[in-house]
């Protein structure tokens, strides 16, 4: 802990170069309960500006509870969440998409009957300002305004590679390809704060492969800070700068890649202990 | 005019040519390529700007004269640039197909001792990075799209638009450098090096000159009257020769605008947009827009389907006579008309053809029915035959003698020859100079006069003087009674039928022909949902009875129809069975312009062929497949094997099954 405390303060330099900086979110001492049962146990981490950070676990660690804790959904009844430095109260639902956090889905959550095109677009809502009738008339701002969100949306359409399926409604896309558009509408909000919900699930090697390389370029040409959550642990291995690992509810474990494959409670964690 | 012409005519080199369309169309578009879902679009003028200053910028990180520069990446304005640039310089481009792996690529560059590389993007700037160490002449990338590099040593990696602002502040010394060298190059000077697909062992350099390219450009230009304002999608391999004449040949010497797609599979809808008027296509493209028409309109509602076939039926009938000028009665002009109005016109539209002027096809034999369905809807589709040796064109189909058997007269220009073995020879303007370090290949190829071998056999028929391939002259080979064999032939039969993807036949030096059949899974798997059969794979699909049942009736009406021919009736198929795995070019079974590597697969399938000739009715087999990214894998299967029904030829005694 103590040398993760010290990565917080002033940041670190990743091997491959890159800058990271000051922490973005931090965790201390949550506790998030459901009624009688306690998802989350007391854990404290923290993620850096820049980094890709990943949440790892087995099933039923609390992962997505711990990202609906991050986003804002689920408010903890122990603990504080500074986010930029400041204390974040509860929020309403609206609060929560506009502080800039943008997340993806395990289960994709996109408007199946609208093309990608659309789809994304909606992403960029938040940075609209004119309001409704103008936008219906197409009139004043509002033309303007919408021009320079396409603008952006096909910057991203194009860095995601899916020019071929701009006009298809999402609904007719295969499910490694929904995902993708999920993370452009994701991508399009600008988001300080980008959090991946098992972004590698269902898919077969190939489109892993890309998922990952976009995921890197996503980081490496936008600096968005990413956190993730993935069961394939040699994807995260191979992408994240730090994990968390997480079982029942706790945090085992905090560190580079290296650091948490060659901890003990992770390797239990996941192979299994013998009680004998 | 007439004095321009003259003009134009004293450009001997392309990047002349390209001074002269700056001139003369300033103005006019010359590049358009969709980014971010907009088409933009460059003028000559701004175009010759833009080669300019990357001409400039490759002197400045020293590109000498002579250099040979790799370009590999799908079609973009800035990659036909790079080509015009290095001519500028006096270097010679060398277009690599972007999809080979590595390894091609490899050979490739070490053959050619490229000494800079455009490389489009990330995945081809990695692909030569794999492979420096074999390249000790290799001095820098340029790339274009700087994505994902952002963390690599740029020592000898540079960005192309960074290229061309150094060389837009260039010093008077290098602008004063590339001003000797336009000047000193001449028609004699090399254009481009094109490395042949090799149907049969290694790629070979063909060495073009700038009078091959040009002579070649001006001539088939003046053939089909294209102009300044035509237009064309560049969406086939820059590799590739033909694109190579369309794309910089015939566009710098008519002015013409040059198209690229928003990427490889937006395609068909950037041809829609673009509606070009000069458009080129492999018979397989044909037949794929083809069968995706079909497939949809037995989707499409009742009212739908009857116009649809009513109409069809009457282009079928009279729309080829339309084409050509000939006579029609007036009620089937005005039938036609409406046929326009409520079928034609909208199916054109849909798949981006109603600009057509001039629509060429090559490279495989078309089928009759797919050549005349495009025709009848009044496209203007003729084919030609040509080889990169050639820069492309040998012989083409003019206007109003237009045929699905013949590949037309030989080109302005060219003179053909057909030896006593029936290969056929060409002569003209276009022949290559050589291939690159194999005076011996050269040797073999092209003879002191100038006659280059096609390796193709063929005929000249005699009331038309069209030329008519039967097949490659080193596969036709004889049966073991000494008949005829003529593989491609019965092949491009079985090809015509929707369902059938790929076939190779064997027999040779045999007493009967046996033969492998790859499905199309678009058109059999649209054909098994109809029939309500369930699937999971290709493999599986492949090995279905009922698809069996299928393929053996196509089978056996291509070996009725080679009874009738007296030539060819041994040819036809007695055994055959359906692969369990497409044919592919990443195993080496394909060339990368999708032509069957028969010794490949000869050597490749040996059990199965082995099988086809034995007794069994079934055979395992295991086989290595090669992944997009070079890693392998084995995929095992039981395929069937089944009998064909041997027809009897017309009335003469035939033989039994």
């Amino acid at each position: 802990m103590s040398m993760q405390s010290a990565q917080s303060a002033q940041g670190y330099v990743t091997a491959d170069g890159r800058k990271i900086g000051g922490p973005v979110m931090e965790m201390e001492n949550i506790t998030l309960r459901f009624g009688g049962v306690t998802a989350i146990q007391d854990i404290s981490f923290d993620i850096l500006e820049g980094e890709i950070r990943a949440i790892i676990g087995p099933n039923g660690a609390g992962k997505s509870s711990m990202l609906n804790v991050i986003n804002g959904f689920y408010h903890p009844q122990e603990g504080r969440i500074l986010y930029h430095g400041e204390e974040r109260k509860p929020l309403k639902p609206y609060q929560i998409a506009y502080q800039g956090i943008a997340r993806t889905f395990q289960n994709i959550a996109l408007f199946k009957g609208m093309t990608t095109l659309d789809n994304i677009m909606t992403g960029r809502l938040t940075h609209m300002k004119t309001n409704l009738l103008s936008q219906a008339l197409w009139w004043g701002r509002a033309e303007k305004e919408e021009v320079e969100n396409r603008e952006i949306v096909e910057k991203i359409i194009d860095f995601l590679e899916i020019q071929t399926i701009r006009k298809t409604p999402v609904g007719r896309l295969p499910y490694g390809l929904q995902k993708r558009v999920e993370l452009g509408r994701a991508l399009a909000a600008e988001p300080s704060l980008l959090l991946l919900d098992e972004p590698m699930a269902g898919m077969n090697v190939e489109e892993k492969e890309d998922m990952s390389r976009f995921i890197l370029d996503v980081n490496d040409e936008f600096g968005t800070t990413i956190a993730l959550i993935e069961h394939d642990m040699g994807v995260v291995m191979d992408i994240a700068d730090r994990v968390v690992v997480m079982d029942y509810g706790k945090k085992i474990g905090d560190g580079t890649p290296a650091e948490v494959r060659s901890n003990q409670a992770v390797i239990d964690a996941y192979l299994g202990v013998s009680h004998d | 005019m007439g004095e321009s012409i003259s003009d134009k005519g004293q450009c001997d080199t392309l990047p002349a040519l390209l001074a002269y369309n700056v001139k003369n169309f300033g103005n006019q578009p010359a590049y358009r390529e969709k980014e971010y879902g907009i088409w933009q679009s460059w003028t000559w003028a701004e175009a010759g700007a833009e080669i300019r200053n990357l001409s400039l910028g490759l002197l400045s990180i020293g590109v000498k004269t002579g250099d040979y520069i790799a370009i590999i990446g799908r079609n973009r304005p800035h990659l036909y640039w790079a080509m015009l640039a290095a001519q500028e310089v006096r270097a010679i481009p060398v277009p690599v197909y972007q999809d080979s792996v590595a390894d091609e690529i490899a050979y490739v560059l070490e053959h050619c001792e490229a000494r800079f590389v455009f490389a489009e993007n990330q995945e081809q700037v990695d692909k030569v990075l794999d492979i420096k160490d074999k390249l000790p002449n290799l001095e820098a990338i340029l790339f274009l799209d700087p994505r994902g590099m952002r963390k690599y040593d740029r020592a000898h990696l540079h960005d192309y638009r960074e290229i061309q602002l150094e060389g837009q502040k260039a010093p008077a010394k290098l602008v004063k450098e590339r001003d000797k060298r336009l000047q000193e190059q001449s028609g004699k000077d090399s254009c481009a090096m094109l490395y042949t697909s090799g149907t049969t062992g290694r790629p070979k350099g063909v060495v073009l000159s700038n009078d091959n390219i040009i002579k070649t450009s001006q001539a088939s230009c003046e053939f089909d009257g294209l102009k300044s304002t035509d237009s064309v999608l560049a969406y086939l391999p820059m590799a590739w020769v033909g694109d190579f004449i369309f794309s910089i040949g015939q566009a710098t010497w008519t002015g013409f605008c040059v198209c690229c797609p928003e990427n490889t599979e937006t395609m068909q809808h950037d041809l829609k947009e673009i509606g070009p008027s000069y458009f080129f296509a492999p018979p397989r493209y044909f037949e794929g827009v083809l069968t995706d028409v079909m497939i949809r309109m037995e989707d499409a509602g009742f009212v739908q389907r009857h116009l649809f076939n009513s109409f069809m039926g009457h282009a079928q009938k009279v729309g080829g006579a339309i084409l050509d000028g000939q006579a029609v009665s007036p009620m089937d002009k005005l039938k036609y008309q409406l046929g326009k109005i409520f079928v034609y016109g909208p199916l054109l539209n849909t798949l981006g053809m109603s600009n057509i002027r001039v629509g060429y096809t090559a490279g495989e034999a078309i089928g009759p029915e797919i050549f005349n369905f495009y025709r009848s809807l009044g496209i203007n589709l003729k084919q030609l035959y040509g080889q990169t040796e050639a820069s492309v064109f040998i012989t083409q189909q003019p206007d109003g003698q237009v045929r699905s058997d013949t590949v037309g007269v030989p080109s302005p220009g060219v003179e053909l020859r057909i030896d006593d073995k029936g290969e056929v020879f060409y002569r003209s303007p276009g022949v290559f100079v050589e291939y690159f370090k194999n005076p011996e290949s050269t040797k073999d190829t092209k003879d002191k006069e100038g006659w280059v071998a096609t390796g193709d056999a063929g005929f000249i028929e005699n009331e038309s003087g069209h030329l008519r391939i039967i097949d490659r002259a080193k596969d036709v080979g004889k049966m073991k009674d000494g008949r005829l064999f003529a593989p491609k032939y019965v092949e491009n039969k079985l090809k015509f039928f929707p369902t059938i993807l790929e076939a190779v036949l064997f027999g040779a030096g045999m007493d009967r022909c046996t033969a492998f059949i790859n499905i199309d899974l678009q058109a059999v798997g649209n054909w098994a949902e109809r029939h309500n059969i369930a699937y999971s794979s290709y493999q599986e699909l492949a090995g279905h009875p009922e698809v069996y049942g299928m393929v053996k009736d196509h089978i056996d009406e291509v070996n009725r129809s080679l009874a009738d021919d007296e030539m060819l009736s041994g040819c036809q198929v007695h055994r055959f069975l359906i692969l369990h795995k497409e044919l592919d070019a990443d195993d080496g079974e394909l060339t990368r312009t999708r032509k069957v590597r028969r010794r490949v697969i000869e050597e490749k399938f040996k059990e199965l062929i082995d099988a086809l000739y034995g007794g069994k009715g079934e055979i395992f087999t295991k086989t290595e497949v090669t992944y997009e990214d070079g890693s392998k894998g084995a995929i095992s299967a039981t395929l069937r094997i089944e009998d064909a029904v041997i027809a009897k030829a017309g009335a003469s005694q035939g033989e039994a099954a």
